[in-house]
């Protein structure tokens, strides 16, 4: 589980004066769904570009399973779907990947199997130019599929996607890690993210923020407790928990560092000390919180240089 | 690259495109070639013009096969096969398959040289059916005017489809190789018709005037293209009214060994681009 197998040095692409990547490290290990979190423009697709070896990196180094991205040999060993799925749109579903499957000196049973996992096979006979959406990016997944390969790198497979689609394409991506596939999956949507993935890194601005798992991100959970009187239970609370930190809120509530398997315990002390308890529950910052905190500061300090070129 | 062109020919083969440029090539080539000259032929027997009459039948007999099969190449065929392999190569980028391609795992060279490959038989196939449909038409001709079947010899008939192999071959890799530089069907198929139908010709008129630029214009791909047709008997548009783009301005080996160098080039620096470039 902990092999690295995607581990990138300072990898940075520039265009021109703009750096879209810029000394980006990161490490994805063997088994593990890894977030690749940032707002539209960060970088997330052409860092996946290089990884794929569809452009070459200004500078930096990536090693993917061992090898040079691009090299044949890796790219049979990866499957990507990267800015959407590109195909020809007059061959149905089902020749499109057989052109692929010739590409890749694969049978026409590699075909079938890869329309199967993404249920497309009872609609792999018509043109790809019928698809929907939701059918167009399943044949893309179906397309990195072939060949059966240890990695998946799929760029913002939800995209665009009605709520069904993104739905089917969520459980999709959780079926194809549960049979040990390592998947490198990257998105806006912290939701999206916050419920797959193993590990993230957050992408901003062409610079990676951090790269921890999802709840290390999330920080330690805490409780918010409203009650009356509250300097009462901030009291109560304190003198349960020991010395922890109790915050009164901007609307008469109370932060308390603590999990929710000290819930039952307060309520106990704090009613018993005549406290009325109108609310208790656990707070924990969502992703999306955490993301904002992070991804805000980039923006806000371009150097005036920065700006002028702007 | 085996693999490769396996698979580009498959997707060739159920592109409608592809079926749409040969079935246009092949009517033009059988109306410009057999039935309008059928047709002049009538009205010159009819006006009791003998002369013409003769000129016109000796090029709708079998024996002018070779010679009628090259006519339309350097300009009509041409510009029908640079739009498909234009579109072959261009439309790639439109349509993001070549990033799928690449991600698949083949070399990028293996791609391109299996494209390259996939379009040479499709434009060889073209060739074939193009001396296969000359013949019939010409035999039909041949019986509706009660002429003796004469046929031409192996080596007339092998040099008009190696020149009409040679003449489609290298407008195929130029029109691949436009596909990739400008990454855009549309782009690509617009500069490659207004190079082959308009630059040419107005570089060769210009050239007329101009004593300097003839020696440049005579090494066009046009030229030579026109020239191999000429030197293999198809008549020339200027002197003997025949189709557009024939010329007699170099001699068949020039033209022969400027066609492999065109072609060469083509390939080399597709190669070169596709290789070298981001995708």
């Amino acid at each position: 589980m902990n092999e690295p197998i995607v581990v990138t040095d300072g990898l940075t692409k520039r265009y021109g004066r703009h750096a879209a990547v810029d000394a980006v490290s990161l490490t994805v290990r063997r088994g593990e769904i890894y977030g690749f979190l940032g707002p539209n423009g960060a970088g997330k697709t052409t860092t996946l570009r290089m990884l794929v070896g569809l452009i070459r990196p200004t500078s930096g180094s990536a090693r993917v399973l061992g090898g040079r991205p691009g090299d044949p040999a890796v790219l049979r060993r990866i499957g990507a779907l990267i800015e959407g799925p590109g195909f020809y749109p007059y061959l149905s579903g089902r020749d499109n990947l057989r052109v692929l499957a010739r590409y890749n000196r694969l049978d026409g049973t590699a075909v079938e199997q890869a329309l199967e996992q993404v249920d497309l096979s009872a609609r792999g006979g018509d043109p790809f130019k019928s698809y929907s959406l939701g059918m167009k990016q399943r044949l893309g997944v179906a397309a990195a599929l072939l060949g059966d390969p240890d990695l998946l790198i799929l760029d913002e497979p939800t995209n665009g996607l009605d709520p069904n689609g993104m739905a089917d394409m969520r459980e999709l991506v959780s079926r194809l890690a549960a049979s040990g596939r390592t998947v490198l999956l990257s998105s806006h949507l912290l939701g999206e993210v916050q419920q797959a993935c193993d590990r993230v890194g957050v992408i901003a601005g062409g610079r990676l923020l951090t790269e921890s798992t999802v709840a290390d991100l999330r920080g330690a959970s805490s409780l918010f407790v409203r009650a009356e009187p509250v300097a009462d239970a901030e009291r109560v609370i304190s003198s349960v928990l020991g010395p922890v930190e109790v915050h009164r809120t901007g609307d008469d509530g109370l932060q308390v560092a603590a999990g929710p398997a000290r819930n039952p315990e307060l309520v106990r002390a704090m009613v018993q000390a005549g406290i009325e308890v109108h609310e208790i529950r656990s707070a924990e910052r969502s992703l999306e919180e955490v993301f904002f905190e992070m991804t805000a500061e980039p923006a806000a300090t371009h150097t005036p240089e920065e700006e002028m070129a702007r | 690259m085996i693999a490769s062109m396996r698979a580009e020919l498959l997707r060739l083969r159920k592109w409608p495109a592809t079926w749409v440029i040969i079935g246009i090539w092949l009517t033009l080539n059988v109306m410009f070639g057999y039935v309008f000259d059928y047709l002049n032929y009538r009205e010159a027997v009819g006006g009791g013009d003998r002369r013409v009459a003769d000129a016109l039948l000796g090029q709708l007999s079998l024996v002018g096969v070779p010679s009628t099969m090259v006519a339309g190449l350097p300009m009509f065929g041409g510009a029908l096969v640079v739009i498909l392999a234009a579109l072959a190569t261009g439309s790639g980028y439109g349509w993001s398959t070549w990033r799928t391609v690449f991600t698949q795992g083949p070399r990028r060279l293996s791609a391109l040289g299996g494209t390259l490959l996939a379009l040479g038989v499709v434009v060889a196939t073209v060739a074939t059916l193009t001396l296969v449909t000359d013949l019939a038409a010409s035999a039909i001709v041949m019986g509706a005017t009660s002429q003796d079947l004469v046929w031409p010899g192996l080596g007339a008939l092998a040099e008009g489809l190696g020149g009409a192999l040679l003449i489609v071959a290298t407008w195929t890799a130029g029109g691949a190789l436009i596909g990739i530089v400008a990454r855009s069907p549309a782009l690509s198929v617009g500069l490659g018709l207004v190079w082959l139908l308009v630059v040419e010709n107005l570089l060769r008129g210009v050239a007329t005037l101009l004593g300097p630029l003839e020696a440049v214009t005579n090494v066009l791909p046009g030229s030579a293209a026109g020239s191999l047709a000429g030197a293999i008997g198809a008549p020339t548009a200027i002197e003997t009214g025949g189709a557009p783009g024939v010329l007699t301005v170099l001699s068949g080996t020039q033209a022969i060994a400027l066609l492999v160098a065109y072609l060469v080039a083509f390939v080399v620096l597709a190669s070169l681009l596709m290789t070298r470039r981001d995708a």
